[in-house]
């Protein structure tokens, strides 16, 4: 018997009749829709909500579960997305009825306890990244690129500066570009040079009046440290403009080096990659907004204070670039980390970051001899390999596929995109060092099917719950709801 | 440290192998000037035991709405959440997966966003729903800009009757990007002036937002709004901007009425309040659009064996992909938040959803009614949903003290940002507002000097 | 690889088949194969104004997207209705049943531009592929 249960769509096991939930009992008089409402009462029930019995919706997620790989079950090496381990307090504390259950408009007399959290958050954040000031608002590391991007704007045209031009290395995610050209500017590439850092001489040269500024990734998604980093922010600074560093990656550097001390200007932090909040299959995360004093009029309104023992926010905010989030940002995303972090204190952040730089250095000292590197520079926190020399016109995909049959997660592949068939390993601080033996001998392991018997390889995966899905097809004909046959 | 596995010897040993003698050795990349020489400036760690008692005080000094009858609306709606939302979330397979991009991996993901896409398309009464966003405010900015992508136009029309924060946030979006937001204003029903429509929109806009319901709790004619654009390839998007999803239930669906995009925020369905956050922004639209829509979008495949799967599509629309040219930088969903709305409308089912929003409806007109008879009467006369906006006799200030004092959570003051309405108050009751702590605060509020 | 005797190709791998002042404008097969399977086409209504060297529509694989350049200046007189539901036309018969759009020429000289067989199958031998 396979250990997976085909299991249906919701819709496909509706049983009019059946059902899922008892309502609070009644205490007023049930008002009449269609007198109320009129012609705006809809007429017919949502047919695509399905009546099922509570143990019927146990038994469909349930099943949907055990279809998923999580960081619970094992390795989970995707470089650039730090899927480290999600402590079980944190679901716990995130859930207490007091945090829960608070509505975002009380009174702020009687949210003291919220309040508290978000300014040692806040704090805890700048002390980290060694900056002045923090929004917590962005709901995202996209949405807190995007914030800082703004802040950048706001400060040059406060001061009466018009620049259209926004300097991305080539080596960035694409999410870079693409906030720079929502707040409205020009997007620029900038080339990586051979050791894979920005170079230097050729900044200098494209600084000119029009260049709003620069965002990095440090270290950048190959892993490397930009060796150059305080030079590179003295060069962008002496023409005027703003350094923005992309903290995707910052869950090499905690307690290591701080951006602040680099001379960068404004930077977001992605809680759900260094600070150990859930993915949850794809968010919700939380990216806040650390910046200089010069950037912190600018930060989204409302800003926390802190008068005699009191927490308050303030909207007066004149040079605000405005809100961000409807409310205060994912709430119980942040409180998650400010467990994380208190739970961890300076010296375990900086124990974390040594463990990552650990593991992903033993990675790739076992796996080098197998598997070409993409650059070979020292790295920190994650390691690229590259499709050179695999034999039999095996793939970077296959690879990756074939992973899953050895109970893997596959890594991050063809990102960057400057490295040919990219294969990028993160495995974080909190893998086991035999978690790490065991990747380095599935991927030994397949190398050789790849010589000896490559059509396997091709095909992969060949254990899970569905072999390889046709993408093509979905993308030409997309059926992106459900409708009875 | 106990989420770090790796014991001293092992440490030793992994060093060995890289030829390092040092954990600092590892950094030897990172140039000596930029080091922190100092140990960061963070309180000492925690253990396990002092961390839950530091947070149990901190919850503790928050008067949340637990055991505290509420008149609170604006945005975020206190509903009841069945157990088995909370423990589906907490199955580890969910929450400690990431973006389903390696689809063999996470046919449970993908089908659980299939899942969503279809019920929301429902009652949204649109053909195709994204995957989620961020919120309902965010949502708003992205209907906004996927009007401006479509229809060439430069300037957007947000009602004014629309949250203030959605539209600061909507501001916040476009403000940068030389494109004009305009408001447009409310009759005195507390529906879209249609006149003021007709005219500014007779001038090339790309899009009009509108509230459904809208900040007063006012339910709004879509059809009637849809019939005042201008027609043929000048009429602007129309978005129907839903801040409680939960409205969907008992009202015609805005996409089958004539609203392009129907988008907005889903909180309400299986999320706790969490002071405003993580929230479920979705949009939801006609097909004609997708490959115009924000966010991601799950699809229907076979594999090689010809079984049905799942996958993330169309994703050349997104940042990975088309980079500065994407329809927008998103690049994640609010994947759980998500999951909770399909596990809750799942629970609930048509028949059970429909029954809740008419209990919300019944409660709100049964608050309405009691605050009519102490000479509180509404602000406007078209029909509301769980949440109306009343003149009260006092101040709203004193309104919501006098309820704090009655350990009760008054309404929203609608001084600031309506100052037409200098004693304007927005009430909103749900299944969870006692019928005894309605009559007391229609005492209380009726007791005003 | 095919690279038919009759046409005139773009550097950006766009080729156009001229008769009289009318030109069929397409991505040649070498473009395709690389792309990989086409999912979706995007490409300029009737009565657009295009010109040479300029992005006038993409098309898209599974994982990426490719600006289609215009090789001449003119006025688009049709669009191939058939790729909205079969893009793979693309794939299949990327010089007949996969043309992308027609195009009124309006300034013929710069054809003389374009590179033809010969000289298209050295610039794609040449670029390393």
């Amino acid at each position: 018997m396979s250990r997976f249960l085909e299991e249906p769509l919701l819709f496909e096991k509706d049983r009019p009749g059946r059902v899922g939930v008892c309502l609070c009992t009644k205490d007023v008089p049930t008002a009449d829709a269609e007198a109320h409402l009129g012609p705006l009462a809809r007429k017919d029930l949502p047919a695509r909500l399905p009546e099922l019995s509570e143990v019927d919706v146990v038994r469909h997620f349930t099943r949907l579960s055990l279809m998923n790989y999580a960081v619970d079950y094992g390795l989970y090496p995707l470089g650039s997305c730090t899927m480290k381990y999600n402590p079980k307090v944190n679901e716990d504390v995130a859930r207490l009825e007091g945090l829960a259950n608070l509505h975002p408009l009380q009174d702020d007399r009687d949210a003291q306890g919220a309040l508290e959290i978000l300014w040692a958050l806040q704090r805890a954040l700048c002390a980290v990244s060694g900056m002045d000031a923090c929004s917590l608002q962005p709901a995202a590391g996209a949405q807190g690129e995007f914030t800082g991007v703004q802040l950048i704007r706001a400060y040059h045209e406060d001061r009466g500066d018009r620049r259209e031009v926004m300097l991305i290395p080539d080596s960035a995610h694409g999410t870079n570009p693409a906030s720079s050209h929502m707040a409205g500017y020009r997007v620029e590439e900038i080339r990586s040079g051979a050791d894979g850092c920005v170079d230097v001489e050729a900044l200098r040269a494209r600084m000119k009046p029009d260049v709003a500024g620069i965002m990095l990734t440090v270290p950048n998604t190959l892993g490397i440290f930009e060796r150059n980093i305080r030079e590179i922010c003295e060069v962008v600074h002496a023409a005027g403009g703003q350094v923005y560093v992309d903290g995707a990656n910052l869950n090499a550097l905690l307690g290591i080096t701080r951006p602040g001390d680099w001379g960068a200007d404004v930077m977001h932090i992605n809680l759900h990659k260094t600070f150990s909040t859930p993915h949850g299959g794809g968010g919700p995360g939380a990216g806040p907004v650390v910046c200089k004093a010069h950037l912190e009029p600018f930060l989204p309104r409302p800003v926390l204070t802190k008068e005699d023992g009191a927490f308050r926010w303030d909207h007066h905010r004149p040079k605000s670039i405005g809100k961000v989030h409807a409310f205060h940002g994912n709430f119980l995303v942040l409180v998650r980390a400010l467990a994380y972090l208190e739970t961890m204190g300076g010296e375990g952040l900086k124990a974390a970051s040594q463990m990552a730089v650990l593991n992903a250095n033993y990675l790739r000292a076992r796996l080098r001899d197998h598997l070409a590197l993409g650059f070979d520079g020292p790295t920190l926190h994650e390691v690229v390999f590259c499709d050179k020399g695999l034999p039999n016109g095996v793939t970077t995909l296959d690879l990756a596929k074939r992973l899953i049959d050895y109970g893997f997660h596959p890594p991050t592949v063809y990102f960057p995109l400057i490295v040919h068939g990219a294969i990028m390993v993160e495995p974080t601080e909190t893998e086991p060092r035999e978690e790490l033996d065991r990747f380095v001998e599935a991927v030994k392991a397949i190398l050789g099917e790849a010589a000896s018997d490559p059509e396997k390889v091709k095909g992969a995966p060949h254990e899970a719950f569905r072999r390889r899905l046709d993408e093509v097809s979905a993308a030409r004909n997309p059926v992106l709801t459900w409708t009875p046959r | 440290m106990r989420y770090l596995p790796q014991s001293p010897e092992e440490i030793r040993a992994m060093l060995d192998l890289l030829g390092l003698s040092r954990l600092e050795d590892l950094f030897a990349s990172v140039p000596e000037e930029v080091r922190l020489k100092a140990p960061l400036d963070l309180p000492a760690a925690v253990p396990e035991c002092d961390l839950l008692e530091r947070f149990i005080g901190r919850s503790s000094r928050n008067r949340s709405l637990t055991c505290r009858p509420s008149f609170l609306g604006a945005g975020a709606y206190p509903h009841f959440v069945p157990s088995v939302v909370n423990h589906v979330l907490l199955r580890s397979e969910f929450y400690t997966a990431y973006t389903p991009y390696q689809p063999e991996l996470a046919q449970g993901t993908l089908q659980a966003i299939f899942e969503f896409q279809t019920m929301m398309a429902d009652l949204a009464g649109t053909d195709v729903c994204n995957a989620s966003l961020y919120d309902g405010a965010s949502a708003a900015a992205e209907a906004a800009l996927l009007a401006v992508r479509v229809k060439k136009g430069r300037k957007v029309l947000v009602a004014r009757s629309l949250h203030p924060a959605y539209r600061e946030v909507v501001r916040t979006y476009l403000g940068r990007l030389d494109l004009e937001v305009e408001e447009l204003p409310f009759g005195p029903d507390g529906r879209l002036d249609l006149a003021a429509l007709r005219e500014r929109s007779a001038s090339g806009a790309a899009a009009v937002l509108l509230g459904q319901p809208n900040f007063f709790g006012v339910v709004e004619d879509v059809g009637a709004v849809a019939s005042a654009l201008p027609q043929g390839p000048e009429r602007p998007l129309l978005a129907a901007v839903v801040t409680e999803a939960l409205a969907l239930a008992l009202l015609e669906p805005p996409g089958r009425q004539g609203a392009d995009v129907v988008c907005g925020e889903a909180r309400s369905f299986g999320l706790p309040l969490g002071y405003g956050g993580p929230n479920l922004g979705f949009l939801a639209a006609s097909k004609a659009y997708v490959r115009q829509m924000p966010g991601r979008l799950a699809g229907e495949t076979k594999d090689r064996l010809g079984r049905r799967g799942f996958v993330l599509t169309l994703t050349t629309r997104e940042q990975h992909i088309r980079r500065e040219k994407a329809t927008s930088n998103i690049c994640t969903n609010q994947g759980l938040c998500m999951l909770a709305a399909v596990v809750y409308l799942a629970l609930m089912g048509r028949k059970n959803l429909r029954e809740l929003a008419l209990r919300n409806l019944s409660k709100a007109e049964y608050l309405k009614a009691r605050l009519r008879e102490k000479g509180i009467e509404p602000l406007f006369s078209a029909p509301t949903f769980n949440e109306f906006a009343v003149s009260l006799r006092g101040t709203p200030k004193e309104a919501s003290e006098a309820l704090r004092k009655a350990q009760m959570v008054g309404g929203f003051d609608l001084s600031s940002p309506y100052p037409e309405f200098p004693r304007g108050y927005l009430l909103c009751a749900t299944e969870q507002t006692p019928r005894e702590a309605m009559d007391r605060a229609a005492e209380i509020l009726g007791g005003l000097p | 690889m095919n690279i038919p005797g009759d046409l005139k190709y773009t550097r950006t791998h766009e080729w156009i088949r001229v008769t009289g002042s009318e030109g069929v404008v397409g991505i040649t097969d070498f473009a395709q194969s690389e792309l990989g399977d086409i999912v979706f086409v995007e490409a300029p209504q009737a009565g657009t104004a295009v010109s040479a060297g300029s992005p006038m529509g993409n098309v898209e694989s599974v994982k990426a997207v490719s600006e289609v350049m215009s090789p001449v200046t003119g006025t688009v007189t049709a669009a191939n209705e058939a790729l909205q539901d079969h893009p793979e036309l693309l794939n299949q018969d990327p010089y007949g049943q996969g043309w992308i759009v027609k195009v009124a020429l309006s300034a013929p000289g710069e054809l003389d531009a374009l590179m033809d067989a010969e000289a298209y199958g050295r610039y794609v031998a040449e670029s390393g592929h």
